[in-house]
């Protein structure tokens, strides 16, 4: 009974008007009987027959306003295509023809069908037009398509349907809401249903004040930003208890996220503290360890960047099964493709410059730029798209802080990076060589250590780690040739900061400069954000001119 | 779309931009029998992204005017010199062109900062350069010809579509920070006030050249966004920083449903990097779209492609601002009977040319052409499609009105009033009344 009940009086209010609440009150079961004969008399049969022509109309005008009308009586017209319209509309597949004012759409194959019927037609769509959508029509239809997917057997639709309703706020979808929560069973989509239920109820003049108080406590215990929208919302017209509860609960819901946004600011900044770290942890070894000043770091980034792109667009065009996992492929490859590189650069001009640094920092200059111009005049001076894979895509909830799955796979891959270059340093034969020539050349060289050979794998280890870098950030800047620019003084910044010669001091400086960032950005904005960490770093370095981690003993003067 | 970021850099790799250059490809007849016409944009650095496509289109039109028989019966010839995305070097080259190369004419600049490089230059030599980016206004030069959009053909029609369309009440004003966006944001602030929206309603944010990590903006205009009214970002922000933020707005869930953006300087180019399907409904005001349906464009479009041997070529509005550009010059020079400067000149004034959206566009006494403004909404497929545009032209103002020291001021390059700032209520040539 509670199903009819409700939309019968949301109907008959604005007729009414307040005044006559207690009287629609009692009414209520009045008319919901009323409702229910109407419903079992004419509507089934009739409605669909009017409701085909009347809703088919709007949608073949070309005019964005009949769109958007027709798109809100689709839902209730109980028209059988409704749900495919909809997707049809959504996916862009929707057709019409103007002068004969039929619509039609399209299956995922192609395959076209009367809107009005359902049934197949041979009507070909090149010689029809597409419905044409714009932001208030995609409201619309969001909406549209959250009411008509509430009783998905997918629950996955079903929770999103609940949540474009929350978001449309459609008083006309409550009877389709009531339904769909009779039939709920699954705890988390209940919940959203409730909410989206409760949102419409709160915001609803006609609603008893009871039950708008219960739907403002139900939108309470949500607590996101978008309970906070709907509650200053409700709170801005209406009055009395109704206006104070929604206050009062708007405000205890901002203390709440003011607490976590702390939260949300240590995590931004262990993001873009493992963005430092990826792009420094390279120069680390080449700059910190080898002591090369090496500009053209930044562009052995973009080189890798540009490795994901080309592997991506060969998945793309031969194995597309491949695409997903491409990210898999490009890790290696980008070491190896810079790796290479890098070992070129060192052999054919850094071998001949050590102990120079002026001369290596405009060597490696002019190699930035001329490495910047060859990718331009390969790839095209324009930024390539390179795709997130799905596991990268989207986000997830963790209590009101919004965790993007890319940014948390770039933390973990930076840190994995980071174990496997101490292994490497730590644990192999190789690394204890490396060491050892950087400490002590001479020494290790009359050791019988190659030196210059182990000199060019020790700067094609940090080219190669800076291309890995460069598949990450593939993903989240874009992949133009001036991509590794805007790295290259946030990892010298990054490497100084830590202490020269210690990756400790490069993990530790790049999360702390990256956390301090974003405490300082909502404070200071970013201009200035970025200026005052930069004073700090001056100020630092002349305290403690060696950095966070200062190197002691004889290897400071080797 | 003005000064770039990270111009530090760019200046110290000046001396290697320009010793890459390359030499000019003149690919016609020489010798006195031509006119040559300068083509003044970066083919390296950053600013190349955006400024190749530019050469590559004047050296189009003008293979195509040869074709044609070229202008008062002699062959064009191009002279093309690469600036190298660096300021300073704009000047120089510039003066190359007119003292050296004898240009009749320049079509060049992407950046205000290099406008402003030149435009010394370009005076001091009296010489004519024609400009085809949309720009922060506030400047009218005799020999500067602005055929890209003033503020009040993009972003003043861009908000009142969103307060009207889209009952648009709290503003984020988020540009990249230097002088175009500033300016523009000064102009929209104010015209937000003048239309009644309190200052609590409107933030106001700048960001550093190239910024990438958008997690905290993006945040933050979220919050902004729940305060129960409608909320749009206008957004200012330069070249390579907006990919990084449309992929945060995408991860963070923001949609174009919930909060539109409207961005001044992403077109087709730009998003041609971009994965757009996150990015559907977000806005863009610009004055020409790839997507404009009629057969014009649509020529134009297959000729662009057939020059470019590539048949995924975009096109974009500042495109159609040289095609305009030049199309108007060479009426103006058939008119004068001569490419000397002070003919042209006077020749320009009153010039209408077809422009690629159905209409005519023509110079205006202030130097700035007539244009629709048309707001477009991102596709799946990285285009556009036109969702609103204005019923007629709209005029170039180059002195905003909505700016104290400005409001006062026009531009009127007749003769015999031939002054860029004479103030109205003054009475004089020369600027703000102090």
């Amino acid at each position: 009974m509670t199903f009819i009940s409700r939309p019968a009086r949301a109907r008959a209010i604005p007729l009414t008007g307040p005044a006559a609440k207690s009287l629609i009150e009692t009414l209520s079961f009045a008319a919901a009987a009323l409702f229910l004969v109407m419903l079992a008399l004419f509507a089934a049969p009739q409605a669909r027959a009017q409701g085909d022509s009347s809703v088919i109309v709007g949608l073949s005008s070309d005019k964005f306003p009949d769109t958007e009308r027709a798109l809100n009586e689709l839902p209730a017209s109980g028209l059988a295509t409704a749900p495919d319209i909809v997707e049809a509309l959504a996916a862009n597949r929707l057709y019409f023809n103007g002068p004969a004012r039929k619509l039609y759409f399209a299956d995922e194959a192609g395959k076209m069908f009367d809107a009005a019927t359902g049934e197949p037609s041979d009507v070909m769509a090149s010689a029809l037009k597409k419905v044409r959508i714009n932001n208030a029509v995609r409201r619309s239809l969001d909406a549209a398509r959250g009411a008509l997917t509430l009783m998905s057997p997918d629950p996955a639709k079903r929770k999103a349907a609940a949540d474009s309703v929350f978001k449309s706020r459609d008083a006309t979808a409550l009877p389709l809401l009531d339904a769909a929560l009779a039939k709920e069973t699954l705890a988390s989509t209940r919940k959203v249903l409730e909410e989206a239920r409760a949102a419409i109820v709160a915001g609803d003049s006609g609603a008893n004040e009871v039950q708008r108080l219960e739907a403002i406590d139900i939108l309470k215990s949500r607590g996101d930003q978008d309970a906070v929208s709907v509650l200053t919302t409700i709170a801005s017209w209406s009055e009395g208890r109704v206006k104070a509860a929604a206050e009062s609960a708007s405000s205890v819901i901002q203390a709440k996220l003011a607490l976590w946004r702390n939260v949300q600011n240590v995590w931004y900044g262990l993001s873009l503290g493992s963005v430092l770290l990826l792009a420094a942890i390279g120069l680390a070894i080449t700059f910190g360890v080898m002591g090369i000043i090496n500009m053209a770091h930044g562009e052995m980034v973009m080189l890798g960047a540009y490795t994901t792109f080309a592997v991506q667009e060969w998945a793309r065009t031969s194995h597309p099964g491949l695409l997903n996992y491409s990210l898999f492929i490009a890790i290696p490859l980008a070491f190896l493709v810079t790796a290479a590189v890098g070992i070129l650069i060192e052999r054919v001009v850094i071998r001949f410059l050590y102990g120079r640094p002026l001369e290596t920092l405009l060597a490696t200059f002019g190699i930035s730029l001329i490495l910047q111009q060859a990718v331009r005049t390969i790839f095209g001076a324009n930024n390539r798209e390179v795709s997130a894979p799905s596991f990268m895509a989207g986000s997830f909830d963790f209590g009101s802080l919004q965790i993007g799955y890319g940014r948390m796979w770039i933390i973990v891959f930076a840190i994995a990076v980071f174990f496997a270059l101490q292994f490497v340093l730590r644990a192999t034969s190789f690394g204890l060589r490396m060491r050892a020539v950087t400490q002590n050349r001479r020494m290790a060289s009359s050791m019988g250590i190659d030196t210059n050979r182990i000199d060019a794998l020790a700067f094609g280890l940090g080219s190669g780690i800076a291309g890995m870098a460069g598949v990450a950030l593939s993903q989240i800047d874009n992949v133009s040739p001036n991509l590794g620019q805007s790295y290259i003084i946030d990892s010298f910044m990054v490497v100084v900061f830590g202490g020269v010669g210690n990756l400790w001091g490069t993990l530790l400086g790049a999360l702390t400069l990256g956390v301090a960032n974003k405490f300082l950005e909502p404070i200071a904005g970013a201009v200035l954000g970025k200026i005052l960490l930069l004073v700090f770093i001056i100020l630092f370095i002349q305290k403690r001119p060696r950095g966070l981690f200062a190197l002691k003993g004889r290897a400071v003067e080797a | 779309m003005s000064l770039t970021r990270r111009f530090m850099l760019r200046t110290a790799g000046a001396a290697l931009g320009g010793a890459l250059a390359f030499a000019s490809p003149a690919a016609f007849a020489q010798g006195a029998g031509t006119i040559k016409v300068g083509i003044l944009h970066s083919l390296s650095g950053t600013m190349a992204i955006s400024e190749t496509t530019l050469k590559d289109v004047m050296l189009m039109l003008i293979e195509e005017q040869n074709k044609k028989g070229g202008l008062l019966g002699k062959k064009l010839e191009p002279v093309v010199v690469d600036p190298a995305s660096n300021w300073p070097l704009f000047a120089e080259k510039a003066r190359e062109l007119i003292s050296k190369d004898k240009v009749s004419a320049t079509f060049g600049c992407w950046t205000s900062v290099s406008r402003k490089s030149v435009l010394p230059v370009f005076e001091e030599l009296n010489s004519i350069l024609f400009y085809p980016v949309q720009y922060e206004g506030e400047e009218s030069s005799k020999n500067i010809f602005y055929t890209g959009a003033a503020p009040n053909q993009q972003a003043i029609p861009a908000v009142d579509y969103l307060m009207e369309n889209e009952k648009v009440q709290r503003w984020v004003l988020a540009g990249t920070d230097y002088v175009y966006p500033r300016t523009t944001n000064k102009i929209l602030e104010a015209y937000l006030k003048s239309k009644g929206v309190k200052p609590e309603d409107i933030m106001i944010n700048y960001t550093p050249f190239g910024h990438s990590d958008w997690q905290t903006i993006v945040a933050d205009i979220k919050k902004f966004g729940s305060a129960g009214k409608k909320t749009a970002v206008v957004s200012t922000i330069n070249g390579d920083a907006n990919v990084p933020f449309y992929k945060e707005l995408g991860n963070a869930g923001v949609k174009a449903t919930d909060i539109p953006v409207v961005a001044f300087s992403v077109g087709e180019e730009e998003l041609a990097g971009i994965d757009t399907k996150p990015l559907i409904g977000h806005l863009a005001a610009w004055n020409y779209f790839q997507s404009v349906d009629n057969a014009d464009n649509k020529a134009f479009i297959a000729k662009w492609r057939a020059f470019t041997k590539n048949d995924k070529r975009v096109t974009n509005d500042p495109m159609e601002a040289h095609v305009i550009g030049f199309n108007m010059w060479v009426k103006a020079v058939e008119k004068a009977g001569t490419t000397d400067t002070d003919a042209v000149l006077d020749a320009m004034i009153g010039v209408a040319v077809p422009n690629l959206t159905g209409g005519y566009s023509t110079m205006m006494p202030n130097h700035h052409i007539t244009k629709p403004v048309l707001i477009g909404e991102v596709q799946g497929d990285g285009q556009f499609n036109t969702v609103w545009q204005t019923s007629g032209l709209v005029v170039g103002d180059e002195w905003s009105d909505y700016l104290e020291g400005s409001k006062d001021l026009i531009s009127d390059w007749r003769k015999p009033l031939s002054c860029g700032n004479f103030n109205v209520k003054t009475g004089k040539c020369g600027g703000a009344t102090k």
